[in-house]
């Protein structure tokens, strides 16, 4: 019986590594997959096609020209390698300027023809309709459609999601909009960080440590939408005041609420590495005529330095991932950032605000799975460099 | 010449009455051991002359220490300047966790020494005073935990020596090693004596009696008997002394 009730208790205990394994693996393949989806997508939206005139001798055009040309940015197709011609856009909502409901036939029966030899007629037209609409021998050049490029998403400066034509997926702004909050907040947060936690473990007399501790790690446990509504109701307007911007939402006022919500994990964590340092390392640094100071800051500090260390990436990561108050706060504008005053926007508030509005499996909600992929991999990489850290630290102190 | 002089000493922690009116004068350059049972204030007593105990809170002190005439609990007294002078290597060996170079010179450049050139040469005059220098001459930049044990206390004592200080506290030194290093360390003191005035705290009387001139009784919180070594363990003028150093209690 007791043998039979250790083998259990046993396998009970594999099983359940195991699952929650796979369970992990599972969502990270997940992501991966349905973020890799957005590479086979093409670049103009699905059961579409760009149709222009069969002498143009315009054959491809990237998502970021057809945007142009469609915003009336480009304007000639010389501009893109054409002929000297005005550029004509045409989308299927225009066919009532050109004709009359009747020669369009109430369902639109008759539109292919009429637009094939509209289009037949303006050289320097470019049509932005259905594939169904386009006949059998028709008189018209389709605008090759490539799948949507690595380069394009990963380099690219313009993040217009449901963009018609193409969509754009640069993911550039969001990312530069993540690091920078993030460096800031760490900016921010880390001397502050560090200062409360040298304070507590070193200057706070027993009794005022024993309440400012449990306050800060309350802190913990405040709801991030809280800190976000702390930040759009006095950060906002206060940096606004102070210094003169038009709007207050800004990646400024994303750090400093961010970095607020890092400091209690900041703060915990150091407090503990530091008061963790072996008594007899102190003693010996004071034995040796060291001030108080000179032994916190050569060498309670730096043999605390990996617990330090990890505070800090625990902090980050909370910074790097947090999305609710960061997007109560940053104003959401996806455009790089050309400083920190600006409004800007995160991967995470990107991936929240917009989830809900994609339809499932289209290139938009594929590439805010990619975001996913990319958040993962900073996360990671930050977490392997702690890890490295902390590792040399070990294997120098032991 | 009285290097360190203790005038009617008492000290508290908290309500316990730990040294109990301690009277005693040392001389320079010369070796004084302490001894005695676990919890008789010997260790308490060593730590007061580099003002140790002033980092345990609650405690008290009644009474006077002199160390070269000078009141060394004064106001005018700069902690950090005595404990410069008063070296102290404690029981277990407590590296930084830094490079063995760094340990050593550790000392000179919190007291605000720059200068490269004499930082090293102090740091070689200090290691080959402690008898290391030929151990770790080739890996001075590896860390001090890659030495051993007895390696380890005597970076330490090379450590607290860099500063030249003129008196050197041993809170048990040798209580963490193994025999062959015990005797190096023991070597260490007596060379050491032409440099400095060592107070040693031990268990071990075989070592006091090796290594000091002069040897103090501690039992109680009490200083029992303070005479020569040789007195001590060979005519002791106590019978609590005779009944210690004969192992009856302890």
């Amino acid at each position: 019986m007791k043998r039979f009730l250790e083998k259990a208790v046993k396998w009970l205990l594999t099983a359940s590594g195991f699952v929650t394994s796979l369970v992990i693996l599972l969502i990270i393949g997940f992501l991966f997959t349905e973020g890799a989806g957005l590479f086979r997508e093409k670049v103009i939206e699905e059961g579409y096609v760009l149709a222009v005139h069969k002498d143009n001798s315009v054959k491809e055009l990237t998502a970021a020209e057809i945007k142009a040309v469609f915003d009336e940015d480009i304007t000639d197709w010389s501009e893109l390698g054409g002929p000297d011609m005005e550029i004509v856009t045409f989308r299927l909502e225009d066919a009532d300027e050109y004709f009359t409901e009747e020669e369009l036939g109430a369902q639109y029966e008759y539109a292919a023809g009429k637009i094939d030899s509209l289009i037949a007629a303006t050289p320097g037209m470019i049509a932005f309709i259905p594939e169904s609409m386009v006949e059998e021998g028709a008189q018209l050049n389709l605008i090759e459609d490539n799948a949507i490029s690595p380069a394009e998403v990963l380099g690219g400066s313009e993040w217009f999601p449901t963009a018609t034509p193409a969509p754009l997926f640069g993911m550039w702004p969001l990312l530069a909009g993540t690091l920078w909050v993030s460096f800031f907040a760490i900016l921010f947060a880390l001397p502050f960080g560090i200062s409360i936690a040298v304070y507590m473990a070193e200057v706070a007399p027993e009794r005022v440590r024993n309440i400012l501790k449990p306050v800060i790690e309350l802190l913990n446990g405040i709801p991030s939408v809280v800190y976000g509504f702390f930040g759009l109701i006095i950060i906002v307007p206060l940096l606004q005041q102070v210094f003169g911007l038009p709007v207050g939402e800004s990646g400024l006022a994303g750090s400093i609420v961010l970095a607020i919500m890092a400091l209690p994990t900041i703060v915990t964590v150091a407090e503990d590495a530091m008061r963790n340092c072996p008594r007899a390392l102190r003693e010996a640094s004071l034995a040796l005529g060291a001030s108080k100071w000179q032994t916190v800051s050569k060498v309670v500090i730096p043999s605390s330095m990996s617990g330090i260390a990890s505070g800090v990436v625990l902090g980050i990561g909370r910074a790097i991932g947090e999305t609710m108050a960061v997007l109560m706060v940053t104003g959401n504008a996806a455009v790089i950032p050309h400083s920190i005053l600006e409004p800007l926007r995160t991967i995470p508030a990107t991936i929240a605000a917009e989830l809900g509005e994609a339809p499932a499996g289209g290139a938009h909600y594929q590439s805010l799975f990619l975001l996913g992929v990319i958040l993962f991999f900073i996360t990671f990489f930050i977490n392997l460099c702690v890890e490295y850290i902390s590792h040399r630290n070990k294997a120098k102190n032991s | 010449m009285e290097k360190i002089e203790a005038r009617d000493v008492n000290f508290y922690y908290g309500a316990f009455h730990a040294l109990k009116g301690i009277s005693m004068e040392i001389p320079q350059n010369q070796v004084v051991a302490f001894i005695g049972p676990s919890g008789c204030g010997k260790s308490t007593f060593l730590r007061l002359f580099n003002r140790m105990n002033d980092l345990i809170p609650g405690t008290r002190l009644e009474g006077q220490i002199l160390i070269d005439g000078q009141d060394i609990y004064g106001a005018d007294v700069h902690v950090d300047e005595l404990r410069k002078n008063v070296g102290m290597v404690f029981q277990r060996p407590n590296p930084f966790p830094k490079s063995i170079f760094d340990n050593v010179a550790y000392g000179l450049r919190v007291n605000g020494i720059k200068d490269r050139a004499y930082i090293r040469e102090r740091v070689e005059e200090s290691l080959r005073g402690a008898a290391l220098w030929d151990e770790v001459k080739d890996k001075l930049g590896e860390s001090a935990f890659a030495l051993s044990g007895g390696q380890q206390q005597r970076l330490c004592i090379a450590r607290a020596m860099a500063v030249s200080p003129s008196v050197l506290l041993m809170d048990e030194p040798a209580s963490a090693l193994d025999p062959i290093s015990t005797a190096k360390v023991e070597e260490l003191i007596s060379e050491l004596r032409s440099q400095v005035t060592i107070v040693i705290v031990t268990h071990n009387m075989q070592q006091a009696a090796r290594v000091s001139d002069r040897t103090a009784f501690f039992y109680m919180g009490e200083m029992v008997e303070y005479d020569d070594t040789k007195t001590i363990f060979t005519n002791p003028h106590k019978e609590a002394t005779q009944n210690y150093i004969t192992g009856r209690f302890g």
